[in-house]
């Protein structure tokens, strides 16, 4: 138990998936923008990334390594996020409208996240067994969240900040994550 | 609208460079430039991704249908990133260690995908070559920049192939922030201002 707990703080600040592994950051900077898209994007990735990282660990552990189908792993497991987002898409849109709406169109864009696909292959690499892969997705999921979250409300202050022309927009956005980033480094050796 | 054949290839040096006017694909860029030597060889297998799925997107672009014409894309570029994983396993395996998990994904890298819907989907052949071909060199070199100033300042050495290069000589104290984490995100920030200064009508 005391173990996992390690891995799920390493997971959400140590070794956090945006600030520190760069994973993910076309929407870190694409969705940062409103809070409100921020909490969105943050929802979908935490529903999306835990079924994901189960659902390809099993893909992997009983399919590809018992058929020593090992080389087929990037293919596989892009083929398995995709249709596991369609469904989620589709499943929602049927039975629960309202979080298909609060989760809406940043949905579709998850498949092309690589936050989602960088887990999977990250649990593979670190040879999780079924509940460290488990425990990791969800908290690199949650430190995806907040980072998302942290930044789009600096963002959201810098909107009223008097910012020099060239550095606007993406430059500044940038700039911020490197300072943001900068904190999440003190947490190293925490653990 | 209609460019000509030059401008297709041109247009991804300058224009429309990754990362910094198409701001997409940012991971590996932030991600693999503490060294030239990696950046150099994430961009050259993005390049040969690029280029390859855009051949075989536009050459297939009549046959596969609309609706699943995202799924047909990734596969085929899924393919492609596994011949690149192999062959680099098998003739470049250091680097390959060096770059890990970001080898693979490339398959989800937003350039390439985006290439291949916005431009190889709609395009002929050569066209397409041509396109994938100048997005990819501008990737490579904008990956190479941001390295060479990252381990520059970082390491005081620049590492083109296998062997570190002394350039500021050993009693350089090196700025290490600019290797760290944090530092590719304000380098690439910087660089970004620099040139939206330099770009400026």
């Amino acid at each position: 138990m005391g173990d996992l707990i390690v891995l799920a703080i390493s997971c959400i600040l140590i070794n956090n998936i945006l600030l520190a592994q760069f994973l993910g950051n076309c929407p870190f900077l694409g969705t940062s923008k409103k809070m409100e898209t921020a909490v969105g994007m943050a929802m979908a990735v935490v529903f999306v990334l835990v079924m994901a990282g189960v659902i390809t660990w099993v893909t992997n552990t009983y399919f590809l390594q018992k058929l020593g189908l090992e080389y087929l792993r990037t293919v596989a497991f892009i083929l398995v996020i995709a249709s596991l987002v369609q469904f989620v898409e589709m499943f929602l849109k049927k039975s629960i409208p309202a979080l298909y709406a609060g989760l809406g169109i940043f949905l579709p864009l998850i498949t092309t996240n690589c936050a989602v696909m960088g887990v999977c292959l990250i649990n593979i690499n670190e040879e999780y067994n079924f509940l460290q892969a488990l425990v990791a997705s969800f908290s690199y999921a949650v430190g995806f969240g907040l980072a998302l979250i942290l930044f789009a409300g600096v963002r959201e202050r810098i909107l009223l900040a008097r910012v020099p022309r060239p550095l606007q927009d993406t430059a500044i956005a940038l700039v911020t994550a490197g300072i943001l980033s900068l904190t999440f480094m003190a947490f190293k050796g925490m653990v | 609208m209609a460019r000509s054949i030059v401008q297709e290839f041109t247009k991804g040096l300058w224009d429309e460079v990754p990362p910094f006017r198409l701001v997409l694909g940012l991971c590996p860029v932030l991600a693999v430039t503490k060294s030239v030597e990696n950046g150099i060889g994430m961009g050259v297998a993005t390049t040969f991704v690029l280029v390859c799925s855009n051949v075989l997107v536009s050459m297939l672009r009549k046959v596969i249908p609309a609706k699943v014409r995202i799924a047909c894309f990734i596969i085929i570029i899924a393919t492609f990133v596994t011949v690149v994983e192999l062959v680099m396993q098998a003739f470049a395996y250091p680097l390959f260690l060096k770059l890990g998990i970001f080898i693979p994904l490339i398959v989800v890298n937003c350039i390439v995908l985006g290439r291949s819907e916005a431009f190889a989907s709609k395009n002929g052949m050569f066209r397409s070559l041509l396109d994938g071909l100048g997005i990819g060199i501008g990737f490579t070199l904008s990956l190479s920049a941001l390295a060479a100033v990252r381990e520059l300042l970082g390491t005081g050495d620049l590492t083109i192939w296998e062997k570190p290069i002394q350039v500021f000589g050993p009693s350089y104290q090196p700025f290490s922030f600019m290797v760290e984490a944090p530092g590719a995100f304000v380098a690439l920030g910087l660089m970004l201002c620099l040139m939206n200064l330099v770009g400026k009508k």
